[in-house]
C-alpha cells in the first residue's frame, strides 16, 4: 500500500513529467492550447502508459533483452492504435482538435522511459501505479498551461467565459490572442523554464534536491531516442557533444 | 506541377514544422548550438526523412491500404522508421564513407524523431499520392533545417549578451523560438 502511494506522490509530484523532469514537450508545447485539449491529451497518455506499463511489466522476464526496445516499441504502439480508436469513435471533437498528435503518443519519452526504467524492473501492481501517477502529473502539467494560455488567449477556462470581454463601449478583458497559437506555447513554456530555474536555485539553497531536469531541455536528446539503449548510438551522442563543446 | 511547389512551399515555411506544428523539438533545441552542427543535423534530417516518405507512402499505398490493414499504420510505420535509419547508417558507412562522416553522427538521433512519424501520418490523413508525400517530406526537412540554422545563428550571439539569471539555458532559447515563430506567422498569408 505504501509502494502505491509512494509511486503516485511520485509521478504527480516529486518527479512530475512536465515541471519538474521537462519530458514529452513536443505534445505539450503543441496541445495546450485550451485546458479540454491538454485534459484529453494527458488523459489519453495515461491510458496508455498504464496499460503499457503492466504489458511490459508481466513480460519482464520473457522479453530478452537484447530486443527489449523493438518489443516495448510495438507494444506501445498497440495500445497507441486502441486509444486512438476509442477516442475517435467515443470523443470525436477532441479526436479532430488533437489530430495527429494522439498517434504520435508512441514516440512520447515518457512512455518509453517509464518502460525502460521501471515497468521493466519491477513488479506488476508498482509498475501499474508508476504509470498512473506518472500519467496523472502529466494530465496536470498540460491541463494547467493549457488553462494558463486559455485564461490570456481568450479570457476562458475549459469554454467558459472567466473575463468578460472588451466590448464596444463596455470595459473588459482584451484577449491577447497569441497565447493560443503557436508562439504563445513557446512564451508560456519559456516562462515555466524559468520559474522552475528559480524554484531549482532556492530548493538547492536550502539544501532540498529536485530531480533534474531530463530529455530535450537540458540538451540530452538522448534520454529519449530509443536509440539510446543500444550502446553504439550513446556514444555517437557523446561524440556530438563533444563536438559542440 | 503548380501543387507540388505548393506542397513544398507551405511545408517548408507556412507550416514550418518546428515554429508551427511543434515536431522535432528535441533536435531543434539540443543541436542548435553552433550553425555548422545545425546544418549537419538539418542535412541528415533532410536526407532521411524525404527516404521515409517515401518508403512509408510506398508501404501504405501498395500494401496496407489494399490488404485492409491501415489500422496498423502507426505500428508499421515507427518500425520501419527506426529499420530504415539503421539500414541508412550501414548503407552510408558502406558506399559513402565522406557523407557518412558528416552525417553519421546525427542518424540515430532522428530515429526517434517525432517529426519522421508526424510527417508520415500527416501524409496519409492528407491523402497525399507517394510523389506528393516524397514533395511534402522534402518540405518539412527544408523547413526544419531552416528553423534550426536560423536559431543556431541567434544562440551563437545570444552567448554574449547578459541574460538575466533565471533565463540562461534552454528558457532563453524557447523565447527565441516563440519570436522566431511570430516571425514565420507572417507567412501565414502566402497560400
Amino acid at each position: 500500500m505504501n509502494k502505491i502511494v509512494e509511486r503516485l506522490q511520485n509521478g504527480i509530484i516529486k518527479e512530475n513529467p512536465t515541471f519538474v523532469l521537462m519530458l514529452g514537450m513536443c505534445p505539450t508545447l503543441a496541445v495546450t492550447t485550451s485546458a479540454m485539449n491538454g485534459l484529453g491529451m494527458g488523459l489519453s497518455t495515461t491510458v496508455v502508459l498504464v496499460m503499457s506499463n503492466l504489458l511490459i511489466s508481466l513480460l519482464r522476464n520473457i522479453i530478452p533483452d537484447r530486443v527489449r526496445v523493438p518489443a516495448f516499441i510495438v507494444i506501445v504502439a498497440s495500445f497507441v492504435t486502441i486509444v486512438q480508436f476509442l477516442v475517435q469513435g467515443f470523443i470525436p471533437s477532441l479526436y479532430a482538435s488533437l489530430g495527429i498528435y494522439i498517434p504520435l503518443i508512441v514516440v512520447n519519452c515518457i512512455i518509453l522511459g517509464r518502460a525502460e526504467s521501471y515497468a521493466s524492473k519491477n513488479p506488476v501492481v508498482p509498475s501499474i501505479f508508476d504509470g498512473l501517477g506518472m500519467g496523472l502529473g502529466f494530465t496536470l502539467g498540460l491541463t494547467l498551461i493549457g488553462i494558463v494560455r486559455e485564461i490570456l488567449g481568450a479570457g476562458q477556462i475549459f469554454g467558459a467565459q472567466v473575463l468578460p470581454l472588451a466590448d464596444a463601449g463596455k470595459a473588459g478583458y482584451t484577449p491577447i490572442t497569441i497565447f493560443v497559437l503557436a508562439p504563445g506555447a513557446f512564451f508560456v513554456l519559456a516562462a515555466l523554464v524559468a520559474l522552475m530555474n528559480v524554484i531549482r536555485a532556492k530548493a538547492d539553497a536550502k539544501g532540498k534536491t529536485i530531480a533534474p531536469a531530463t530529455g530535450c531541455f537540458a540538451g540530452d536528446c538522448e534520454s529519449c531516442s530509443m536509440g539510446s539503449c543500444s550502446g553504439k548510438s550513446s556514444v555517437k551522442a557523446d561524440s556530438v557533444a563533444k563536438e559542440e563543446e | 506541377m503548380k501543387e507540388l511547389i505548393l506542397i513544398l512551399v507551405a511545408s517548408a515555411i507556412v507550416n514550418n514544422v518546428v515554429l508551427s506544428q511543434f515536431l522535432g523539438l528535441c533536435p531543434f533545441l539540443g543541436v542548435s548550438k553552433k550553425v555548422e552542427t545545425a546544418a549537419g543535423m538539418g542535412g541528415a534530417v533532410i536526407f532521411v526523412l524525404t527516404i521515409s516518405c517515401f518508403v512509408t507512402s510506398v508501404i501504405y499505398k501498395l500494401i496496407l491500404a489494399p490488404t485492409g490493414f491501415a489500422y496498423l499504420q502507426t505500428i508499421v510505420f515507427i518500425l520501419v522508421i527506426a529499420a530504415l535509419v539503421q539500414f541508412v547508417e550501414m548503407f552510408l558507412k558502406k558506399q559513402m564513407p565522406a557523407l557518412y562522416q558528416s552525417l553519421g553522427v546525427y542518424l540515430p538521433l532522428i530515429t526517434t524523431n517525432c517529426a519522421v512519424l508526424g510527417i508520415a501520418l500527416k501524409n496519409i490523413s492528407n491523402n497525399y499520392n507517394i510523389i506528393q508525400s516524397v514533395v511534402n517530406g522534402l518540405g518539412t526537412a527544408i523547413g526544419f533545417t531552416i528553423a534550426i540554422v536560423i536559431m543556431a545563428g541567434i544562440r551563437e550571439k545570444i552567448e554574449f549578451n547578459d541574460i538575466p539569471k533565471p533565463f540562461r539555458g534552454s528558457a532563453i532559447v524557447l523565447v527565441t523560438a516563440g519570436l522566431m515563430a511570430m516571425a514565420f506567422f507572417g507567412f501565414s498569408g502566402v497560400i
